[in-house]
């Protein structure tokens, strides 16, 4: 499998008056041909500003990109036709319908007509294309969007968020139009916060913070390297618990002590389910815990809710190791 | 190609630039019907008519002089002597010439006197409609994010900048010609009904072409200036700002400042007088705290400024403010 994208040590450092940001510092990352690649990372971490550089809107001060075999953005201009891409939620002119706007964006393009209505079928909106983008919702919007990207039958398709703004129906519609484009031979690289979704339609992940990159690979991969492989233990009687829970431990097993189950790592659940029932404790539940990526990523980005603590945009894993992510001096 | 074309399109599809343009139509419509209105030709009967009320005036000033000075005679030796002057066979009696018949004709188009300031007025309808659609169409590109959008189909900043840029002047160039050519029909038709066409020498047609040709440039040059700054704020409100700035606080603020501080010819400072100076081909300033003695009295010290003159300032701020905006887009960060 060959790589469409490459990013390697990309770093964009930002000056004003409040001092230095390195909103990317050495960020690397790949994506594979035909994959959907999810990308994702805290508020502030670096991934908007990443897919702006790709796509030549910011100038990196460091590193080395690749878009479809080709160095950019010095050769940007010959590989932009086959990249379609929306960075943020675009906003289109209220006035115009969305056959004009995409009509517009194929004329300036060199795009065959045709293909407007083609991509408008294709993100739902061919009964509304002649209305004023002004009467659109939101959903609608990010459909249209999605479309202007799609106009080019890109080989890569760069979507920032896609599901913003969408609602059930919507998010389960783009879903499969991803799987879609994938299965056409289209490689898709998504950007979202809804890691439920990532999980579901990517293949692979970067997850970014602090403008570096925290992990990367298949999605199994991520979710097997960062699970706990602990076993959830839930006995009948509650009151047992703390009692159950000093016997593991005099086992060698490590016990964190739930609300009304145990979380038991560092023993096998057979050896637990034999040493309980041994001693004449049963359990009523005994699951190993599986990882989702919503926990990885809170675990790896360091953005887990704590309680009684207010976190901030670029409080992260990876700033307060020592990073210099955010404004300093 | 397909980039100047969609663009043009999407300049004429935009609403603003409909409604703004419909507004200077209806502005120039209501210039032309009032000219027209106001405006008769003149004739025999014309002029027979305000001989009559020359003279009638006339004899109706002769009347109230001869009261006026039976008056101050009765008044001499009285207390309201005093009304009147000491000599009352000194005091003024109208004359035949004094009521010149030609003031009484009623006011009629001469055109080849009178069009030069009609075409001012096209000229600047046009440039202020060019400045502020110039502004709003790449001021809200930037402001929506429709620039970004593009520049992700088109990598090539200062060539998509310059495209729009092109597109615009284009479309205000067609506009422009269309607009000037009809301005002169329907000028031509007011001067023919409602004036005189006298003195129109194929010379002076061409004096006439030339005339709209600066204004043309006038047009052009208001157009980019608009661009160029809403281009470098990115967002339309630059341009508006930059615009109300120089007229508050640089014309009606330096004419003040300089004024108080003596400075000669002041308007030479300002706007209006170059434009006047290219659109007129010379205006000539003149100061009246100098005075040069001549066998006519006291001269004042004057200052020509010439077309060429106010051409190549036009020129250097439209270079200025264009190779601003691109460099602008060509070294900015796009967020």
């Amino acid at each position: 499998m060959s790589a469409v994208l490459e990013i390697a040590g990309l770093r964009k450092t930002y000056k004003s008056r409040k001092g230095v940001r390195r909103a990317l510092d050495g960020f690397d990352m790949v994506v594979e041909a035909g994959q959907v690649h999810g990308f994702l990372g805290p508020n502030g971490s670096g991934k908007t500003t990443t897919l702006r550089t790709l796509l030549g809107l910011i100038r990196p001060d460091g590193g080395r990109m690749v878009l479809l075999g080709r160095e950019v953005p010095a050769a940007l201009p010959e590989v932009a036709g086959s990249v379609g891409a929306i960075v943020e939620s675009p906003q289109f002119f209220g006035n115009f319908s969305a056959q004009d706007t995409l009509a517009l964006l194929a004329d300036a393009g060199g795009v065959d007509k045709r293909r407007v209505t083609e991509v408008l079928e294709l993100v739902g909106l061919r009964d509304r294309a002649k209305d004023r983008v002004k009467s659109y919702s939101l959903g609608m919007k990010q459909r249209l969007a999605v479309a202007s990207a799609l106009l080019k039958n890109p080989r890569l398709l760069i979507l920032d968020e896609p599901a913003n703004g969408l609602d059930p129906g919507g998010i389960r519609e783009m879903r499969s139009l991803m799987r879609n484009l994938a299965e056409s031979g289209m490689t898709v690289l998504l950007s979202s916060h809804i890691l439920g979704e990532i999980q579901l339609i990517c293949d692979s992940v970067t997850i970014i913070a602090a403008g570096r990159r925290v992990t990367a690979g298949s999605v199994a991969e991520v979710l097997a390297a960062n699970a706990s492989a602990s076993v959830r233990v839930r006995l009948d009687t509650v009151t047992d618990l703390p009692a159950v829970a000093n016997l593991l431990r005099e086992l060698g097993a490590q016990v964190s002590l739930e609300n009304d189950h145990l979380l038991v790592s560092g023993a096998q659940p057979s050896a637990i389910n034999r040493e309980l029932a041994t001693r004449g404790v049963f359990v009523s539940e005994l699951a190993p815990v599986t990882a989702d990526l919503e926990s990885v990523f809170l675990e790896l980005t360091g953005t887990a809710p704590v309680e009684g603590e207010h976190r901030q945009v670029d409080q992260t894993v990876a700033s307060a190791a020592g990073s210099t992510n955010g404004w300093g001096r | 190609m397909s980039l100047f074309r969609a663009e043009t399109r999407r300049l004429t599809k935009r609403r603003f630039t409909k409604f703004f343009l419909l507004g200077v139509l209806l502005i120039l419509a209501a210039v032309a019907v009032g000219m027209g209105a106001t405006n008769q030709k003149r004739g025999p009967e014309t002029a027979a008519a305000a001989q009559a009320e020359a003279r009638q005036e006339f004899e109706a000033a002769v009347e109230r002089s001869k009261a006026d000075k039976q008056a101050c005679e009765a008044a001499q030796g009285t207390p309201d002597a005093g009304n009147w002057p000491s000599n009352c066979a000194d005091m003024y009696e109208p004359q035949q010439a004094d009521f010149d018949p030609q003031w009484y004709e009623p006011a009629t188009f001469q055109f080849e006197e009178s069009f030069p300031a009609m075409v001012v007025v096209l000229a600047s309808l046009l440039a202020a409609a060019a400045f502020v659609i110039g502004a709003s169409y790449v001021g809200a590109e930037w402001n929506s994010g429709g620039m970004m959008n593009l520049l992700l189909w088109r990598p090539k900043r200062v060539q998509v900048l310059g495209t729009k840029l092109l597109a615009l002047l284009s479309v205000f160039t067609v506009l422009t010609v269309v607009l000037s050519a009809l301005w002169t029909g329907v000028f031509a038709l007011i001067g023919e009904f409602r004036g005189s066409m006298e003195g129109m020498t194929a010379g002076a047609w061409q004096s006439v072409a030339l005339t709209e040709l600066r204004g043309l440039v006038i047009v052009l040059v208001a157009g980019a200036v608009g661009f160029g700054l809403a281009s470098i704020g990115r967002h339309t409100a630059v341009a508006m700002g930059a615009a109300i700035g120089v007229i508050a606080v640089l014309q009606v603020g330096l004419a003040t400042v300089l004024s108080l501080a003596g400075t000669k010819f002041v308007d030479a400072y300002l706007a209006p007088a170059w434009l006047s100076a290219w659109m007129l081909k010379e205006v000539k300033l003149e100061d009246w705290n100098a005075c040069n003695f001549s066998p006519t009295g006291c001269e004042p010290d004057t200052l020509t400024l010439t077309w060429p003159m106010a051409g190549g300032l036009l020129g250097g701020i439209l270079v200025l403010i264009v190779a601003l905006a691109l460099w602008s887009i060509r070294s900015r960060d796009i967020t």
